[in-house]
């Protein structure tokens, strides 16, 4: 999950003690005049959780109330990467001398905390990665011991920070406090920015929240910013499902996310196209009647491939699932299946007996089949 | 030892659970030797004949255990497996999806520390046909598992099992399943679990089931280029569209990292077959036995 910057800052940024420009978010184009009452020149940033604010035009200097209240009146049309803007940020002017780049995130392949600064801040980070890889700094963190003051030093040490050393280990020593406190995956300061009378500000932050870790992080969670998605993506969600519709003729029904990935592959491998990806595995193998609803409700679906492999999940109960929902909602399409491991024998009788369908003994004839009636 | 064997003694934490009672049953009923449970509310208990304890460590001082199996939920996974390391697991299978990913870092870093080899997060476990299994797998299943002399390594239960009964069914037994599990931050890595594969006596070639995401693919690539045993490989989600979670946290394509393409052209670098779909397998590696079958002649 994703905070848009003013919530990253507010919620994150502040309580660790890392300086913020003031700014007050705005709903609307009257909100963002009387900000710029009380603060003066300001930035008015579109609140989206998405780095492309910059180039789409999201991010507008205004020196007036009234020129506040047009950038804000311009930037709330916007819809930029697929996100509508909702909200504002006007924040004050900063006089930027130097921009730095700080972050602490989960690194995967080290299974570590990975805290990163350079010195050019302010364009992507990727690259500067790519292009200057020396002038990115990076320390493996053991998270028995932390990231201190002193660690924050030696990462920095030989660049020319000058009298913003100080202020910037102090910074990177709390950003890492921060991620810990917070369950982040992500924490980014970019620009971390020295100002002209030597002050540092985190001037934009990015901070992405580990999914897994939101019913511990409550107020971040509810704080996080809504992707994407479409009504049906809505709907699974809302049931506890992971569900992406994709443009496909051949709807996936499967348990497990590899299956399912499987799935998908056969059927574009076969010279059909997957209209979505759905996985009842885990608990969910419970829920197979609302995933079949589902799966059905996405007007590109010509035919549908069922594909149990039952380790966990019990076929039979997935079985029973799909069986139901298919009485209840009646579909005309064809439906192909393939069923085997735990609860086999009973999910199969289950579905040649009330659908009066032979499951196929390979899943490659099942999606064949389906990519055959999609056609 | 990655590779379960039927003299392992297993410790399940979440023995009285309704899927730690269940699987329990059917782990015992293949031939697993079950010495204990973990639950600190029912201590002193006997539990499927065994012998319930408040804590792992507890447990470790009078009924030894080799490996520890997790049915503990994401919020309570950290504890518990902290419990398993400090009580002296030599192996810890994390069978729990969804721990939160500092948690996981800690879990990693207390299990380096110890020597403790920990299997997942989010894997569906280990099975040796004719031995036993931990975890949730129908490692009782006649059916989908036989013994024999095909190491699986697999990131996906679901997929995994899949590979497994295929092969069954046409008379190509297993000598390990090795499941690793869908979580990014994995302790057995791909790579490690080849190793342990190509270094078992008992294991003649691999069937390797990778998915989109990470890099494992690749550092498998760089320990089964110098292999002899035969490797064929599956990687799932070529159709998966790039910038989505595909159920698993680990299963993400983001710009070209983690993606198909890049996977499957390192896998053949370094001579390993790879096959559009799962049923392909099997033909694919009775190719490959036929031909490493001279070569293993005329090098004996």
């Amino acid at each position: 999950m994703n905070l848009v910057e003013q919530a990253a800052k507010a919620l994150v940024l502040a309580p660790a003690g890392i300086p913020i420009p003031q700014g007050v978010l705005c709903r609307t184009p009257e909100e963002a005049a009387q900000a710029c009452r009380s603060i003066g020149s300001c930035v008015v940033k579109a609140q989206v959780p998405t780095g492309k604010r910059g180039k789409a035009g999201g991010i507008k200097r205004a020196d007036t109330p009234e020129a506040a209240a047009d950038a804000a009146r311009a930037i709330l049309a916007m819809s930029i990467d697929g996100h509508a803007v909702e909200s504002v940020l006007v924040e004050a002017c900063a006089a930027i001398a130097h921009e730095f780049y700080a972050a602490v995130l989960t690194d995967f392949a080290s299974r570590r905390p990975l805290v990163l600064f350079s010195t050019e801040g302010g364009m992507d980070i990727e690259e500067v990665a790519a292009s200057r890889p020396d002038a990115l700094r990076r320390a493996v963190v053991d998270p028995d011991d932390g990231f201190s003051q002193a660690d924050a030093a030696a990462l920095v040490r030989g660049l020319d920070l000058g009298a913003a050393v100080g202020q910037v280990t102090d910074v990177l020593a709390r950003l890492y406090a921060a991620y810990v406190a917070s369950d982040a995956e992500l924490l980014e300061i970019n620009p971390l920015a020295v100002l002209s009378d030597g002050r540092v500000v985190a001037l934009d932050c990015k901070f992405t929240l580990d999914d897994s870790a939101a019913f511990r992080q409550p107020e971040l969670a509810a704080a996080a910013a809504r992707e994407p998605a479409t009504d049906l993506e809505r709907r699974g969600a809302a049931a506890g499902l992971k569900f992406i519709q994709l443009d496909g003729n051949v709807g996936v029904l499967a348990n497990g996310a590899g299956l399912t990935m499987t799935t998908m592959d056969a059927i574009a491998h076969f010279g059909g196209r997957p209209a979505n990806f759905l996985e009842i595995g885990g608990e969910a193998y419970t829920k197979a009647e609302t995933a079949l609803d589902l799966v059905l409700s996405n007007p590109g679906v010509k035919s549908l491939v069922v594909n149990f492999c039952g380790a966990f999940a019990r076929t039979d109960v997935m079985a029973e699932g799909v069986v139901k929902a298919w009485e209840s909602l009646k579909p005309t399409l064809p439906v192909y299946f393939s069923i085997h491991g735990t609860g086999e024998d009973e999910a199969v009788r289950l579905v040649r007996e009330r659908l009066g369908i032979e499951p196929f003994d390979f899943m490659e004839d099942a999606v064949k089949a389906a990519v055959e009636a999609a056609r | 030892m990655i590779i379960f064997r039927k003299h392992h003694r297993v410790l399940v934490q979440g023995l009285t659970g309704k899927q730690g009672s269940f699987w329990a049953e059917k782990m015992m009923g293949a031939g697993t030797r079950v010495v204990a449970g973990v639950n600190p509310k029912r201590a002193g208990e006997t539990h499927l004949g065994v012998p319930v304890f408040a804590t792992a460590r507890e447990a470790a001082r009078t009924a030894p255990f080799d490996v520890a199996v997790m049915f503990i939920p994401p919020a309570a996974a950290k504890e518990a497996a902290l419990d398993a390391i400090d009580a002296g697991a030599a192996l810890l299978v994390v069978l729990t999806e969804h721990i939160p990913a500092h948690d996981v870092m800690a879990i990693h870093r207390a299990a380096a520390r110890s020597g403790t080899r920990i299997v997942g997060p989010n894997t569906a476990g280990l099975v040796t046909p004719g031995e036993g299994f931990v975890g949730i797998m129908p490692g009782h299943n006649p059916n989908i598992f036989k013994p024999g002399r095909i190491g699986v390594l697999s990131r996906s239960g679901s997929l995994g099992t899949l590979i497994c009964l295929n092969l069954t069914r046409v008379g190509l037994g297993q000598s390990a399943f090795l499941g690793l599990g869908g979580d990014p931050m994995i302790g057995v890595t791909t790579r490690a679990a080849l190793q342990a594969l190509d270094e078992d006596p008992g294991t003649e070639a691999v069937v390797l089931v990778g998915e989109i995401g990470g890099s494992m693919e690749e550092k498998a690539a760089e320990y089964a280029a110098g292999m002899t045993k035969p490797v064929v490989a599956f990687i799932a989600g070529c159709a998966s569209p790039p910038g989505k979670k595909m159920g698993h946290a680990g299963a993400i394509v983001t710009g070209s990292a983690g993606g198909y393409p890049a996977k499957r052209a390192a896998l053949e670098a370094a001579g390993i077959t790879v096959v559009d779909t799962p049923a392909e397998i099997t033909a694919a590696l009775s190719a490959r036995l036929a031909a490493a079958q001279p070569r293993t002649m005329a090098t004996t």
